[in-house]
C-alpha cells in the first residue's frame, strides 16, 4: 500500500511477505520499489479503510453491545459480562480470530482491564492472542514501548528525543511533567453503531440497558410492517423505562438481517423522555434508511443512554398559558440535520463582535445574559470581515467612500467610532490591538458596519486597513 | 328579505372559504398598514413572503421578519443554509435570544422540510426560513401546514446572486408578499445616522390591494412606525376636510 504523506509517496502498509523482504512502513515508495523488483504496489484508500472498519465494528456487535472502530486499524469491544455467552474469554477470542481469519483478516487480539492496556498488548505482545487476568495489567505493561500508549506521533517523537523509550511510569522515579505529557492526547473514537454519538469511555450506561427485542418467525421487509412492529417495541420499551424511572436520551434500533448483517438506527433526544408518540416518530423517520435486504429476522430496541426521569408537577398559572414544549420538534429536526446544527445563540461577555455570540444546545436553559442594547448591531455579520478600499482621513474620520465587492459607495452619513479593544487575556498580540467601528450609510440608504484595524495613529495597534464586517437593515 | 338571504349566503361562503382557525391577525399597530390587510393585520396561521432589496444579503427582510416574530408568543424557529445572522441584532428588535431556535440546513430542500416541520408543530409563535426558490407546490404545502398550527410562517427570499431574484415574480400560495428596501435614514440635526427607514411594499395580498408605505424600522419591541413627516402628509388631507 502506498499513500501520500505530505508531498511524498510512502509505504503505508505492507503484508508479511513484503515485510520479510525488508520493506518497512514509512519507507519512501521509490526506495521500496528499488528494493524489491516485483513489488505489487496499490494506492491506499483511507476512506474505504475507515468505512470497512466501521462495518467490522457493527459486525463485532455480535460479541458485545459496545463495539467501536478505533481508527486507523483497531476495534474496541467492551466485553465485560459478554464473554460467558461465547464460552469464556479464551473461547471468545478464538472465535473472533477464527471468523476474522475466515474472512481474510489477520488480527491481533488482547483482553485486559482497560482499553489502553488492551491497545498496547494487541500491538506489542508476542502472542497473537493475549489475555491479562484482572489486576495484573500494570506488571504486563511495564516496559511497553511508548509508541503503544495511544499518544499522538509528535509526542512520541518528542519523548524519544528526551530519551524515553518505554513508559516512564513503569520505571519508578518519574517526573510529573512527563506524566502530563504522556496523557493520551488523541481523542478516543466514538462508540460505533452507525452514527457517532458519545464516547465509549464516557457513555453513561445504566447497570442494565433497557432493551426489548422481537424475533420474527418469518422475515419481514416491508416498511409498513417494520413500522408496525416498531410501534409495539416502543410501547414495550417505554413501559420498561417507566418501571425503572428512566427516560431515554439515546435509542439504538438494531435490525438483524437474514444475511447476518446488522443494520443499526440511532436517534438521540434533547431531553430524557419516555413518550411513546415522540419516540415512535423519531425512529419512524429513520425507517426509510433501512435496507431490509432479504428480510429482517430480529428487531432489537435498546435505550443505550438513559437518565432518571421522575414525574414532575407542572407549575400552573391561572393568568398565563404555559409555553408550549418544543423538545419534540427539536429532536425531529436534530435527527434530520444533525445534533450540532439545531442551536440557540447565547450572549458571551465580549466586546469583539464575533466572540459575543456562542452556540448553545437548543434545549439548554435560557440564561439571563443579554447583549448590551445601546450599541446598534448589524443584522448580517460577514465572517471573516471583507477587506474594502477606502478613502478616509486619519485618525478618526469615517471614510468618504469605499469600494466593496467591486461597487463604489459614497458615504452620506456616518456614526462612530466605536472602539473595540483586543482581549489581552486571550492572546498576547491583542494587548494593543484596536478596532474602530463606524456605522455608515451610502447614497441609496444602505447601511454598513465597517471597521479599521488599528487606531489610525500607531502602527502597533493594527494594519490600519479597512474591513466591512456587517450589514444593517 | 332578498337582501338578508344574500347576506346569509355571503356569510356561509365566508365560513367555507375561511381557514380552519378563523381569521386571526397580528396587527402592525399602524392604521394605514392594517387597513390594507384583510383582517386588520398579518394573518396568523398563514405563509408570508418577504424579500429585501439586497436580495443577496436580505438584512432588512430578516429584521422585518424578526420584528413580526418578536410580537408573537412562543418560541421562534429560524431555518437557513447560511449562518450569517447576527443574533444581537434580533435582540435589538425585541426577539430575545432565548426565544429563537436556529436550524442550519445543508440545502434548500432541507430548509423547506424543516420549515414545514416547524409550521406543523403546535405552539411556535413564528417560523422563519431563508429560501431561494419557492415553488407553488412547496408554498401550498407550507400554507396548509401553517393553517394546522396557527403559527405565522415567513419565507425570507434570499438568493445566491442578484440575477436569480427574478424568481420573485413567480406566483406562490403565500397570503402576502412584501418587499423591504432600505431608505436613507431620518436626517438628524447633528452628524450621524438616524433611525433606519424602509420602503415597505405590499406587492401581493390575498383579498386585498397592494400598497406602498414608508416606515421607520423596527424599534426595541419589534414595532414599525410611520415617520413624523410622512404621518403629517397622510393626515393633511383629512385635516383640510375637517376644517372645510
Amino acid at each position: 500500500m502506498v499513500g501520500r504523506e505530505g508531498n511524498r509517496n510512502v509505504v503505508t502498509a505492507a503484508d508479511l511477505s513484503a515485510r520479510s523482504l525488508g520493506i518497512r512502513i514509512g519507507m519512501a515508495a521509490t526506495q521500496a520499489q528499488a528494493l524489491v523488483a516485483e513489488l505489487v504496489v496499490q494506492e491506499a484508500d483511507p476512506d474505504g479503510d475507515s468505512a470497512s472498519l466501521d462495518r467490522l465494528a457493527v459486525w463485532a456487535l455480535r460479541y458485545s453491545p459496545v463495539a467501536a472502530a478505533d481508527p486507523p486499524d483497531g476495534l474496541v469491544l467492551d466485553t465485560t459480562g459478554a464473554d460467558h455467552l461465547h464460552g469464556g474469554e479464551e473461547a471468545m477470542l478464538a472465535d473472533i480470530a477464527g471468523r476474522l481469519a475466515a474472512a481474510g483478516v489477520r488480527a491481533r487480539l488482547a483482553i485486559s482491564d482497560t482499553w489502553g492496556a488492551s491497545y498496547a498488548l494487541a500491538r506489542v505482545s508476542a502472542d497473537e492472542r493475549a489475555i491479562v487476568p484482572a489486576g495484573r495489567t500494570a506488571e504486563l505493561l511495564a516496559g511497553a514501548p511508548i509508541s503503544a500508549l495511544r499518544l499522538d506521533p509528535d509526542t512520541v517523537a518528542d519523548l524519544h528525543k528526551l530519551g524515553f523509550d518505554t513508559d516512564p511510569r513503569s520505571r519508578g522515579g518519574l517526573a510529573s511533567a512527563v506524566d502530563v505529557a504522556v496523557r493520551p492526547a488523541r481523542l478516543p473514537p466514538a462508540r460505533s453503531g452507525v452514527r457517532q454519538g458519545g464516547r465509549t469511555d464516557r457513555a453513561v450506561r445504566p447497570p442494565d440497558v433497557v432493551e426489548v427485542r422481537r424475533v420474527f418467525a418469518e422475515p419481514i421487509a416491508a416498511p409498513e410492517t417494520i413500522h408496525r412492529y416498531l410501534g409495539k417495541l416502543v410501547v414495550l420499551l417505554c413501559a420498561a423505562l417507566e418501571e425503572g424511572g428512566l427516560g431515554a436520551r439515546r435509542l439504538d434500533l438494531l435490525f438483524g438481517r437474514v444475511d447476518d448483517r446488522v443494520w443499526a438506527v440511532r436517534v438521540g433526544t434533547s431531553t430524557a423522555t419516555r413518550d411513546v408518540k415522540r419516540l415512535t416518530r423519531l425512529l419512524g423517520d429513520k425507517i426509510e434508511t433501512v435496507e431490509p435486504g432479504f428480510g429482517i429476522e430480529t428487531m432489537r430496541l435498546a435505550a443505550t443512554l438513559a437518565e432518571p426521569l421522575h414525574p414532575k408537577q407542572t407549575i400552573s398559572s391561572l393568568t398565563e398559558e404555559p409555553e408550549a414544549d418544543v423538545a419534540g420538534l427539536i429532536d425531529v429536526l436534530a435527527n434530520r440535520v444533525g445534533e450540532d446544527r439545531v442551536y440557540r445563540y447565547a450572549a458571551v461577555a465580549s466586546d469583539v463582535p464575533e466572540r459575543a455570540v456562542a452556540r448553545v444546545a437548543a434545549a439548554a436553559l435560557a440564561s439571563d445574559d443579554e447583549w448590551p442594547a445601546g450599541w446598534p448591531r448589524p443584522a448580517r455579520l460577514l465572517q471573516p470581515p471583507e477587506a474594502i478600499e477606502t478613502l478616509a482621513l486619519l485618525p478618526d474620520h469615517p471614510p468618504v467612500s469605499f469600494t466593496w465587492r467591486g461597487i463604489r459607495r459614497r458615504v452620506k452619513r456616518a456614526d462612530g467610532p466605536e472602539r473595540v479593544f483586543g482581549e489581552w487575556w486571550k492572546a498576547a498580540p491583542e494587548l494593543v490591538a484596536v478596532r474602530d467601528y463606524f456605522r455608515v450609510e451610502d447614497d441609496a440608504g444602505e447601511r454598513f458596519w465597517i471597521f479599521r484595524a488599528g487606531d489610525g495613529e500607531n502602527a502597533a495597534t493594527g494594519s490600519q486597513r479597512w474591513y466591512l464586517h456587517g450589514i444593517f437593515a | 328579505m332578498q337582501r338578508s338571504a344574500v347576506e346569509d349566503l355571503r356569510r356561509r361562503v365566508e365560513r367555507l372559504a375561511a381557514p380552519r382557525r378563523g381569521r386571526e391577525a397580528l396587527p402592525f399597530g399602524i392604521e394605514v398598514i392594517d387597513r390594507a390587510l384583510p383582517g386588520g393585520g398579518l394573518a396568523v396561521g398563514a405563509l408570508h413572503e418577504v424579500a429585501g432589496d439586497g436580495a443577496v444579503h436580505g438584512a432588512a427582510a430578516a429584521l422585518f421578519a424578526a420584528g413580526v416574530a418578536a410580537r408573537t408568543r412562543g418560541k421562534v424557529l429560524w431555518c437557513f443554509t447560511r449562518a450569517d445572522l447576527f443574533a444581537p441584532s434580533l435582540t435589538q428588535v425585541g426577539l430575545s435570544a432565548a426565544r429563537v431556535i436556529y436550524v442550519e440546513c445543508g440545502d434548500d430542500k432541507t430548509v423547506l422540510a424543516c420549515f414545514e416541520e416547524g409550521l406543523r408543530h403546535q405552539g411556535l409563535g413564528a417560523v422563519v426560513a431563508e429560501v431561494a426558490r419557492l415553488s407553488m407546490t412547496a408554498s401550498r404545502r407550507l400554507q396548509l401546514a401553517a393553517e394546522t398550527s396557527g403559527a405565522i410562517g415567513i419565507a425570507i427570499r434570499r438568493w445566491r446572486r442578484q440575477t436569480e431574484a427574478a424568481d420573485f415574480g413567480q406566483p406562490t400560495a403565500a397570503v402576502t408578499r412584501w418587499r423591504v428596501t432600505a431608505l436613507p435614514s431620518a436626517p438628524l440635526p447633528v452628524p450621524g445616522v438616524g433611525r433606519a427607514r424602509w420602503q415597505l411594499e405590499l406587492i401581493r395580498c390575498r383579498a386585498g390591494e397592494s400598497a406602498d408605505f414608508v416606515v421607520e424600522a423596527c424599534d426595541a419591541k419589534g414595532r414599525l412606525h410611520i415617520p413624523a413627516d410622512v404621518a403629517n402628509r397622510l393626515l393633511a388631507p383629512q385635516a383640510r376636510l375637517a376644517t372645510a
